[in-house]
C-alpha cells in the first residue's frame, strides 16, 4: 500500500536556521530519507518553502479567486511529505515516527486510494 | 418453505453464542475485512437453517458456518469486485477455498489485537472488541455506554473501515512491538470491566464477566515464547479479586466501603485465583501497573489490610503512571498508616488537577472529619455528592455526611 506522510509543525516549534538543532534536523532528514530508499519505500518526497509563500485558490462562478496564505488557518502549517510504498499501516507508522519532524510536530498518514 | 426447526434455530444459536469470535476471527483472517466476514456469517446462518432441516444437522456446526460463510463471502466479492486489489483478494480465496479443508485456527488474539489498534479511537476500541470477540450486539454496546444505538453502529462501521481501508494488519505484533501494543489491548479490557462495575451486575450482559473472559482468552492464546504475560496475569488477577467482592459492594443500593463489607458473600474460589495469578506474575520479574494493582487489591483482601504495603505499592505504580488519581490513592494509603496530615498536605497539592473528581472530595472529606475539622468536611461531602457517578454512591455519601459532629 501507499500512504502519504503529511508533516505538520508550528513555525515556533521548529529548529531555526543556523543553530545546531536546526543541523541535526537537516541530517536526520537525510539519514531518513536514505532509510526509505535503501528498505524501497520510499517513492517521493519533499520539503515545501513556508507557509508565508502560500496562494490558495478556487473557482467561484466560473471566476478564479485567489487568496494570500493556506487553505486553514492552523497552529500546525503543512511542512513537507514523503509518499511511501509499504506493506500495512503498522509499517507506515513505523517509519511516519523516525521522522525528525515528529519529535515537535505531528505527522498525518493518509492511504493513497486505488481506483 | 417450511417453518424452520425450532431445535435447529436452537442450535444455530447455541453455536453463535459459543463460538461466534472464533467464527469471525477466521473469517477476518481469510477475507481480510471485518464487515464482509460479518455479512457472510450472517449469510451462513440464513442458509444454515434451510440446509440443516433438509439434511440434519452437521457434527461440527462452527466448521460448517466457517466454510459456508467463506462461500458466501466470496460470493459477495464477486458482486463487488471492481477495482484490481479486489479481484487480486478473489483469486487468493477461490484458491484457498479449493485447498483441502485444514483445521480451523483460533485467530482470536489476532483479532483482539486488530480490535484494539492504536490507530482506532478508544471507544472503538472497546466496541469492536465487544463486537467480534465477546459477540454483543449493537443495543447491547450502545446500552453499556450509554449511546442511542444508531450512534454506535455508525461508530462500529467507521472503525470497520478504517481498518480496512488504512491497511491495519490482522497480525499479532513482534516481541519488539508486544509492550506497548499489549497496553492497548489490556485498556481495552480494563475499561470494559470498568464499565461493568460501574453499571452493576444486575445488567443483562454483565460486562466484568466479558472483560474477565478476554483476558483468560489473551493469556491463554498468547504464544509463551514470544509474549510476555505478567501483565495480563496482573489485569486478570486484579479483575477477579474486585469481581469477587460483587455480591457485598451494594447493600440496598447503597455502596458499602470494602472494610465494612460482609467477607462471606465474597467470592472465595475468584479470591484465590486472583492471589495466585499475581505470584505467577510477579515470578515473572517483569513488574508493571496492573500487577501492583492486583497486588494492591490482594493486599485489601486481607481483614487487616497492611496499609505500609499498600503506600509503598502506590509510590510503586506512581513511577509507572504518575496521574493525580494514583497519588490521590498514596494519599489515602498514607493517611490509613497514620500520616493524617503528610494526607491531607498531598491531598491539597491535588486540588487543581482533581477539582472535578468525586473521589477526591470525599477522600478530603473523610481525613478532614478525622482530623477534627468538621466543617471543612461538610462542604467536601457536598462537592463529592454533586460530583457522584451512581445514586448509590450519592447515598453513601449522604450517610457519611450526616454522621458528621455539629
Amino acid at each position: 500500500m501507499q500512504y502519504l506522510a503529511l508533516i505538520y509543525s508550528a513555525p515556533e516549534n521548529e529548529p531555526k536556521y543556523g543553530t545546531p538543532e536546526f543541523g541535526a534536523m537537516m541530517a536526520g532528514y537525510n539519514a531518513f530519507t536514505a532509510m526509505l530508499k535503501e528498505t524501497g519505500a520510499f517513492v517521493s518526497g519533499d520539503g515545501l518553502k513556508p507557509v508565508t509563500t502560500a496562494t490558495s485558490v478556487r473557482v467561484k462562478d466560473g471566476k478564479v479567486e485567489t487568496m494570500d496564505g493556506p487553505f486553514a488557518e492552523t497552529k500546525e502549517h503543512l511542512g513537507g511529505y514523503y509518499l511511501m510504498e509499504v506493506p500495512d499501516l503498522d509499517t507506515a507508522i513505523k517509519y511516519a515516527a523516525q521522522i525528525p519532524t515528529a519529535g515537535y510536530g505531528t505527522v498525518e498518514l493518509r492511504p493513497i486510494m486505488i481506483w | 418453505m417450511n417453518a424452520p426447526d425450532p431445535a435447529l434455530h436452537g442450535l444455530l444459536d447455541q453455536t453463535l453464542r459459543a463460538d461466534r469470535g472464533r467464527i469471525v476471527a477466521a473469517l477476518i483472517s481469510r477475507v481480510g475485512d471485518f464487515q464482509l466476514a460479518e455479512d457472510a456469517l450472517q449469510d451462513a446462518s440464513a442458509s444454515a437453517l434451510v440446509h440443516w432441516g433438509r439434511s440434519g444437522a452437521p457434527s461440527r456446526p462452527e466448521a460448517w458456518l466457517i466454510r459456508v460463510a467463506f462461500r458466501k463471502a466470496i460470493d459477495r466479492l464477486r458482486q463487488t469486485a471492481r477495482d484490481a486489489r479486489q479481484t487480486a483478494a478473489l483469486t487468493v480465496l477461490a484458491r484457498d477455498e479449493a485447498e483441502e479443508e485444514a483445521e480451523v485456527m483460533d485467530d482470536r488474539l489476532r483479532l483482539i489485537f486488530t480490535c484494539c489498534h492504536p490507530a482506532l479511537e478508544p471507544k472503538s476500541r472497546v466496541a469492536l472488541t465487544l463486537r467480534t470477540i465477546a459477540g454483543l450486539s449493537t443495543a447491547e454496546i450502545a446500552r453499556a455506554f450509554l449511546d442511542a444505538e444508531p450512534t454506535m453502529g455508525q461508530r462500529l462501521t467507521r472503525a470497520k473501515t478504517k481498518l480496512r481501508e488504512a491497511g491495519i494488519p490482522f497480525v499479532i505484533p513482534g516481541p519488539e512491538d508486544w509492550p506497548d501494543r499489549l497496553q492497548s489491548v489490556l485498556a481495552v479490557v480494563y475499561l470494559i470491566f470498568n464499565a461493568g462495575y460501574t453499571a452493576g451486575p444486575a445488567e443483562p450482559r454483565d460486562l466484568c464477566d466479558e472483560a474477565i473472559f478476554l483476558a483468560r482468552l489473551i493469556a491463554q492464546l498468547s504464544p509463551p515464547a514470544t509474549c510476555d504475560l505478567a501483565e495480563v496475569e496482573g489485569c486478570l488477577a486484579l479483575m477477579l479479586l474486585t469481581h469477587a467482592r460483587k455480591a457485598a459492594r451494594m447493600a440496598e443500593g447503597v455502596t458499602v466501603p470494602l472494610a465494612q463489607q460482609d467477607r462471606s458473600r465474597w467470592d472465595g474460589a475468584a479470591m484465590a485465583e486472583g492471589l495466585a495469578l499475581i505470584d505467577a506474575a510477579m515470578a515473572r520479574s517483569k513488574p508493571g501497573p496492573y500487577q501492583i494493582k492486583a497486588a494492591i487489591a490482594g493486599c485489601h483482601t486481607a481483614a487487616t489490610p497492611d496499609w505500609d504495603q499498600i503506600a509503598a505499592l502506590y509510590t510503586s505504580l506512581a513511577r509507572f503512571e504518575p496521574t493525580p488519581v494514583v497519588h490521590l490513592n498514596r494519599a489515602v494509603a498514607l493517611a490509613e498508616t497514620g500520616a493524617l496530615q503528610a494526607a491531607l498536605t498531598l491531598l491539597d497539592s491535588l486540588a487543581p488537577a482533581l477539582a472535578a473528581y468525586q473521589p477526591y472530595h470525599a477522600a478530603r472529606a473523610e481525613y478532614l472529619a478525622r482530623a477534627g475539622r468538621p466543617g471543612p468536611a461538610r462542604a467536601a461531602y457536598d462537592t463529592a455528592i454533586t460530583l457522584a457517578a451512581s445514586s448509590a454512591d450519592a447515598a453513601y455519601l449522604a450517610k457519611r455526611r450526616a454522621a458528621l459532629p455539629h
